[in-house]
């Protein structure tokens, strides 16, 4: 058969902040056929997004094509003109990015945009785009297709712009659609949705798709076939069963293997509990966030909050660390009220609760050297200066598994996965009783993921600290929770112990949201939606995601 | 209520309440004034009981604040009061100014502003090229010389070498508006050079922060031209710096032209003050002063509300 798309030893460069060019595409060769979907995995920096532009002839600002070829259907992209290009992009091959919020204009309504490219290159008239886009808007099940389209982006959903912006790279009709993580950014419960309606129509209009992702049980729904990458080069290429059932190489066996952190749940002491959390209610402003919230945590135990975006369980993070004090109710603390206010806490309080945040980039000052971000806690808590306190900071970082020699860099110097561990130490280093995690593992790749949990578990072994962890990744949950507390729009819906919450009979929502975690298995989405279908035909409770 | 009109209306009382300290500040500002008015009319006669015969012929014998509402009341009635000079009504003095003055601002900024904003467009379109650094270079250089001398250059090279246009921007009542123009050429060409380079490099470098977003690339990879990305995706996206930084100069149009009138010898507001100032004519002073505060208050409330209607978000709430 013809292949739609050849791309072959394909070399691409990204310009380093030395000022050279640095290969981050290494020689790739990757052929689709048309009306099939290929499915790109890897974790962040394998150079998937930057091959899945390649095949629109696009390189990112400071990143250029080095060399190779990329073949639509025989034509040569690779060193094509502008203008040659701008015939294929919006008109052969289209591009779905990972965060529609981002990729709409804010100032159009969503219809200018989306038949923009089919207008503006003259495949229809604007009459007959829009009646194609109302059409694919019924398609992809988007609340009143026939007015759909007059609305501005903010005026939305993120899982409504993320369909929409499917919508958009199908009205010209392309051979090829490029999805850049089309569901990254959504809830677990928006992404099933997004998932089946993207499936229903690329296989409907006979496109053909490249799909990327860096979760392989997703891309096992989507994609014929599947080409695991890493640093810029193929791991393996081969069908999606092959890949999941047969995987050739370790890294994929890494990948398709199981969370390998796992953990027994801890069973209650049945002493009084380290913190409570008492019928909070909180609000932003008027905005009423959590209602009558109560979350007990005891020595040396883990209790997992799980919930969607604007669940509100950042917010119960914040009451609980003073940052933002509640309407009503209280926190408790070793059974003593705390005050509501941070201002109003003493230092030993403050000390036995510290937070960890989602993004270790932003929560390290650039400008200060490890041992500064460390060695500040322990001199604002303990007083320790000096060389006492170089040791002390040498002995933490030991402590989460980074070289003493670390003291000496700054963030920038760091990965990602290695500044959460700072973020972990400079915790430690208050020697706090409880520590809030608050996503401090989705910023991450999935190994490096790992790594940090299985380094949350052994410090609380040995130093016996508890955990508060928020999370909206069921996975994460699964492997170190020993009690889970559920919610939904800043409600606590569920709670107990992680073997109660996780068997049947569960809360409605938390069977939603259990059962929207993609597993790794070929068929999964099918079996879902056929098990939601059936159950809702047999006119049992199921609840739908609330894609507002 | 629509949010925006209850925007409107707060910018509204907000810059009213500005104005009123103004108002206040102005007054406070005139009365510590050196020099006394009445010394100055009376010149060499001037014996203690003429001084205090005078003041109180003026009103100025009774205290400050009586004299601040007073003055205050009749501003709100409309009334700006009397020249100490020359006895002439205020408002019969400012009018003609006023209408020059808005009438240079005018032409300037009808030539000025997209003048300025396309430059912009296309410096940010051809991006690092030489077309570029070519409109920055001479944008640049004409802001950094001083109004006065790059004044004196234009009737050198124009009036004096060329007799292409007058020198001096003499202009009266009854004059065509044709004769006008012609008049103010070099004032206008000397104002423009001064406010394009200030305009034209905000207008490049907005489009240049929101060519940074990830919908431009959206719009790239939908194979559009560069000259659409730049127009229909950016600069809806940057006009709100871009207003503001138009306003800022129409209000420096109106108000900062004081020395282009001085060179140019235009019968202008910025003039009227200065004279005023020397003459210790306190009321003209202060009546200029708050026509100027009301002009910068309302352009900035223009700017507020055009830069308010320019976001979707505040203009169709979800």
């Amino acid at each position: 058969m013809a292949m739609l798309l050849e791309i072959r030893d394909l070399h691409i460069e990204a310009l380093g902040e030395d000022g050279r060019w640095q290969e981050i595409v290494k020689g790739v060769s990757l052929e689709l056929e048309p009306a099939r979907v290929l499915g790109l995995i890897g974790e962040s920096g394998a150079g998937k997004s930057t091959i899945g532009l390649a095949a629109l002839g696009y390189a990112r600002h400071g990143c250029r094509l080095a060399r190779g070829s990329i073949r639509l259907e025989g034509e040569e992209l690779f060193g094509a003109t502008s203008e040659k290009l701008r015939e294929i992009r919006g008109v052969r091959v289209c591009y779905v990015a990972q965060s529609a919020a981002a990729a709409f204009n804010p100032a159009h309504r969503l219809d200018d945009q989306v038949i923009e490219a089919a207008v503006q290159h003259g495949i229809m008239s604007p009459g007959e785009a829009r009646a194609e886009a109302r059409r694919l808007y019924a398609k992809l099940k988007l609340p009143d297709p026939a007015t759909f389209g007059r609305r501005y982006p903010h005026q939305v959903s993120g899982g409504q712009l993320q369909r929409a912006m499917t919508v958009m790279a199908m009205v010209p009709r392309p051979d090829l659609i490029v999805f850049d993580e089309p569901t990254t950014a959504l809830d677990v419960t928006t992404q099933i949705e997004v998932l089946a309606a993207i499936r229903e129509a690329i296989t409907d209009e006979g496109m053909a798709a490249i799909y990327i992702t860096h979760d392989l049980a997703l891309v096992a729904q989507m994609a014929h076939r599947i080409m695991v990458l890493r640093h810029g080069l193929e791991v393996e290429v081969g069908p999606t069963e092959r890949i999941l059932e047969a995987p050739r190489e370790d890294y994929t066996r890494a990948l398709v293997g199981v969370r390998r952190v796992q953990k027994p749940e801890k069973p209650r002491s049945g002493g009084a509990p380290l913190l409570e959390v008492r019928h909070v209610d909180a609000a932003y402003g008027a905005v009423p966030v959590l209602f009558d919230v109560s979350v007990c945590l005891e020595a040396g135990r883990t209790v997992a909050v799980v919930g969607e975006s604007g669940s509100g369980k950042s917010t119960l993070a914040r009451v609980i660390t003073g940052l933002l004090p509640p309407r009503k109710g209280e926190v408790r603390l070793d059974g003593r009220p705390l005050p509501p206010s941070l201002k109003e806490r003493a230092k030993d309080q403050l000390r036995r609760i510290q937070l960890v945040y989602q993004m270790p980039d932003v929560a390290l000052n650039p400008r200060q050297k490890v041992e500064e971000i460390v060695g500040r806690v322990l001199t604002f808590y303990f007083g320790t200066n000096g060389a006492e306190r170089r040791r002390e900071v040498e002995r933490l970082l030991e402590e989460v598994e980074l070289p003493a020699g670390f003291a000496d860099r700054y963030p920038a110097e760091l990965s990602g996965g290695q500044k959460q561990r700072v973020c972990i130490a400079r915790a430690l280093a208050a020697r706090p009783e409880v520590i809030i995690c608050d996503e401090v593992t989705s910023a991450l790749d999935v190994q490096v993921a790992d790594a940090v949990l299985r380094l949350l578990l052994r410090l609380q072994e040995e130093t016996g600290v508890a955990y508060l962890f928020i999370t909206h990744d069921l996975a994460t949950v699964k492997a170190i929770a020993d009690d889970i507390v559920v919610m939904l729009e800043g409600r606590v819906v569920e709670q107990g112990p992680k073997s109660e919450i996780l068997s049947p009979p569960h809360h409605p929502y938390t069977d939603l949201l259990l059962s929207s975690v993609p597993e790794m298995e070929v068929g999964w989405l099918d079996r879902v939606l056929r098990e939601r279908a059936e159950r809702k035909a047999r006119g049992e409770a199921v609840m739908e995601a609330a894609d507002r | 209520m629509h949010p925006l009109v209850k925007l409107v209306a707060q910018r509204l009382a907000l810059g009213a309440g500005t104005l009123l300290v103004v108002s206040a500040l102005i007054f406070a500002g005139t009365e510590i004034l050196p020099g006394d008015v009445a010394q100055a009319i009376l010149g060499q006669s001037a014996t203690p009981e003429a001084v205090a015969a005078i003041r109180e012929d003026l009103g100025l014998d009774r205290p400050a604040w009586i004299r601040y509402l007073d003055w205050l009341s009749g501003f709100l009635r409309g009334d700006l009061g009397t020249s100490l000079a020359n006895r002439v009504p205020i408002g019969e003095m400012i009018a003609g100014r006023l209408e020059n003055t808005l009438f240079l601002a005018g032409v300037a900024a009808a030539f000025a502003v997209p003048v300025a904003i396309t430059l912009g467009i296309v410096a940010a379109r051809y991006r690092e090229t030489w077309l570029d650094k070519a409109i920055s270079i001479v944008t640049l250089s004409a802001i950094s010389m001083p109004e006065f001398f790059i004044g004196y250059i234009l009737i050198f090279v124009f009036a004096v070498k060329l007799f292409w246009v007058p020198s001096i921007a003499s202009v009266f009542p009854g004059m065509s508006f044709a004769d006008r123009l012609y008049a103010v050429t070099l004032p206008v060409a000397t104002l423009s050079l001064v406010v394009i380079a200030h305009m034209m490099r905000m207008t490049r470098a907005a489009i240049v922060n929101v060519m940074a977003s990830p919908y431009i690339e959206t719009a790239e990879l939908k194979g559009l031209t560069r000259a659409r990305i730049t127009l229909r995706h950016a600069l809806p996206n940057a006009l709100s710096p871009i207003i503001n930084v138009v306003v800022i100069n129409l209000a420096y149009l109106v108000v900062g032209v004081v020395v282009v009138e001085v060179v140019f010898v235009y019968p202008g507001m910025g003039q009227l003050m200065v004279d005023a100032v020397a003459k210790r004519d306190v009321p003209v002073v202060q009546a200029t002063g708050i026509i100027f505060a009301a002009t910068y208050v309302l352009l900035n409330l223009t700017a507020d509300v055009l830069a308010i209607l320019a976001n979707p978000r505040i203009r169709h709430a979800r």
